[in-house]
């Protein structure tokens, strides 16, 4: 799959201290990868060096084929940008706002009139389109600002924390249309603390930390692959012994919970398969059988926590 | 549509200066201000020094007025739009930095332009006659296009604190205008005061002026117009790289 991001060895030094560390990374096409660490891990300095609004100190980034060092002008053309914080021009109406955003990607009046009518309806403001932005709420202001970040129809688009701070109906559209962007090809680039909406959005996710990149992976895959040692809840219609369970191929351990058998293995592939065979050999059926993988929140955590002092 | 060409940058440009014009220029007070402040100014000499002639002061009070309206708010775009960080949306969008610098100037130039058309109008009101109107038209457009580059430059410090911005403003524009021939005339300069005063554009704007309106200049007017000019690419060239250097310490 084509990468329209490519990263490599990206770094950024603020004075003494190193706030990207030679990272490198691609995005492919058409997916939605998360961006993730803790505060100050060197999320948005990375977005900000890919979106060229600070230059690299090492390290190349290209966008959609473009050096957004030699070619920032080709790079900016093919994206768009949700910052962090709301940066629409609040002496402006939502429409001037479109509007200026048109010309500077250099569209033709009548279509920006076009885009800019669609994107309103898309994000529910049309009928505040002559509103000054100053008049609007924090939530409006930032669907606004996605349908400024859209008005170009960008084949790659970059979200800071889009979500945060605002209220459900408001967080709910804009998960809503990144999914529907997505679906209809764009490229989405992702930063946020919110590990659910990591978790629910992205196909892959990257974890920042300390400025290095600890991990790049989907996530029901990041999850798993951060414990050895993994959980399987089983339950079935009859009794069964326990030591039994705990002889099972693959099986390190049994523990009853309830109705149910908590199994730890090191092998979730071979237990359940000798899960299985147990239940058809000593006639008794599964009732229930559930994987318990960690949680992104956990992955997240033991990620960004590992060889801390 | 190459994004990148000259064109499409300078049309980019113009969105930008229409954007300056909407948000910082079409406000009550920074009209009142690009009216009054010069009026003001040409009063209290014309007060207090009678004995110089009205279109001696006229020709310094068009040269105060382009000179503080085409500065009045330019220096301030950069530090306001980056305290709003709508200058990193602005950096994040496909215009080159110079283009961005280029539309600011673009605002402050027509800005600068349309307040001083006004005095031209009052000079005439008020009795004088216009001798060399191209020349007049010439300078006061070339010398727009000069006193945007320099607003620009006074905006180079990459600070978002305004204040900060016009502080330094008026520490550079008030003396300047001491010693451009406005008040007093270079004839009567002593040597030192001469030497300072070539070196601001705006004694060769004064100058062009009290030509169209006087048919009396100190320098000859090629001259003048060479230094506007000379002056306008050095401010301009200068601004665009400085500000292309400063910029991300902004963000």
């Amino acid at each position: 799959m084509t990468a329209v991001i490519h990263a490599s060895n990206l770094t950024k030094v603020f004075g003494n201290s190193t706030a990207v560390d030679h990272i490198s990374f691609d995005v492919r096409q058409g997916e939605i990868f998360g961006f993730l660490g803790p505060n100050g891990a060197g999320k948005t300095t990375t977005t900000r060096m890919l979106t060229g609004v600070i230059p690299l100190d090492a390290g190349t980034a290209t966008i959609l084929g473009h050096d957004i060092h030699s070619e920032p002008v080709l790079a900016k053309q093919g994206f768009g940008v949700v910052p962090e914080t709301s940066n629409a021009y609040t002496d402006l109406t939502a429409w001037q706002n479109l509007m200026l955003m048109g010309e500077l990607y250099g569209l033709e009046r009548t279509r920006a009139e076009h885009r800019s009518s669609e994107l309103l309806g898309m994000v529910g403001l049309l009928e505040r389109k002559d509103q000054k932005v100053q008049e609007y709420s924090k939530g409006m202001k930032q669907r606004l600002i996605l349908a400024m970040a859209l008005i170009h129809e960008p084949e790659l688009l970059f979200l800071d924390e889009p979500t945060s701070g605002l209220d459900v109906q408001s967080t709910q559209m804009i998960l809503s249309l990144l999914r529907d962007l997505n679906r209809q090809g764009t490229t989405i680039f992702l930063t946020t603390h919110n590990m659910e909406e990591a978790n629910r959005l992205c196909h892959r996710v990257g974890i920042i930390r300390g400025g290095k990149m600890v991990a790049i992976d989907a996530p029901e895959k990041l999850k798993t692959a951060i414990d050895r040692v993994h959980k399987i809840e089983v339950s079935f219609d009859r009794e069964v012994s326990g030591d039994a369970l705990a002889g099972l191929t693959g099986v390190t351990g049994a523990n009853r919970t309830g109705d149910k058998w908590q199994i730890t293995t090191q092998n979730k592939d071979a237990t359940i398969r000798s899960l299985v065979t147990f239940g058809q050999q000593n006639g008794a059926a599964i009732v229930t059988l559930n994987t318990l993988a960690p949680s992104l929140d956990e992955a997240f955590l033991r990620l960004t926590q590992e060889d801390k002092p | 549509m190459n994004p990148a060409g000259f064109f499409e940058q300078v049309r980019r440009a113009w969105a930008i200066a229409k954007k300056d014009i909407r948000i910082y220029y079409f406000k009550g007070p920074v009209l009142i201000f690009g009216v009054f402040m010069p009026v003001f100014l040409f009063l209290a000499f014309f007060m207090g020094s009678r004995q110089l002639p009205l279109s001696f002061l006229i020709s310094g009070l068009v040269g105060m007025t382009l000179f503080f309206t085409a500065t009045a708010v330019s220096p301030a775009i950069f530090p306001w739009e980056g305290s709003a960080k709508t200058l990193e949306r602005l950096a994040s969008c496909p215009i080159t930095i110079e283009a961005i610098v280029l539309g600011d100037m673009i605002a402050s130039i027509l800005f600068g332009i349309g307040i001083t058309v006004v005095t031209v109008i009052i000079g005439l009101l008020l009795g004088l006659s216009l001798l060399h109107g191209i020349t007049l038209l010439a300078a006061i457009f070339l010398a727009a296009c000069c006193f945007s580059a320099i607003g620009m430059l006074l905006a180079v410090p990459p600070t978002n604190v305004p204040s900060n911005i016009m502080m330094l403003s008026s520490l550079i524009k008030f003396p300047l205008v001491f010693i451009s021939g406005i008040f007093i005339p270079l004839e009567q300069m002593p040597a030192w005061g001469l030497a300072l005063s070539v070196c601001s554009p705006l004694t060769y704007f004064t100058d062009l002026v009290r030509y169209a309106f006087t048919d009396a200049h100190y320098f000859p007017v090629m001259i003048d117009i060479a230094a506007l000019a000379v002056f306008t690419v050095v401010f301009t060239v200068g601004t665009m790289y400085l500000h292309k250097r400063t910029m991300p310490r902004r963000m």
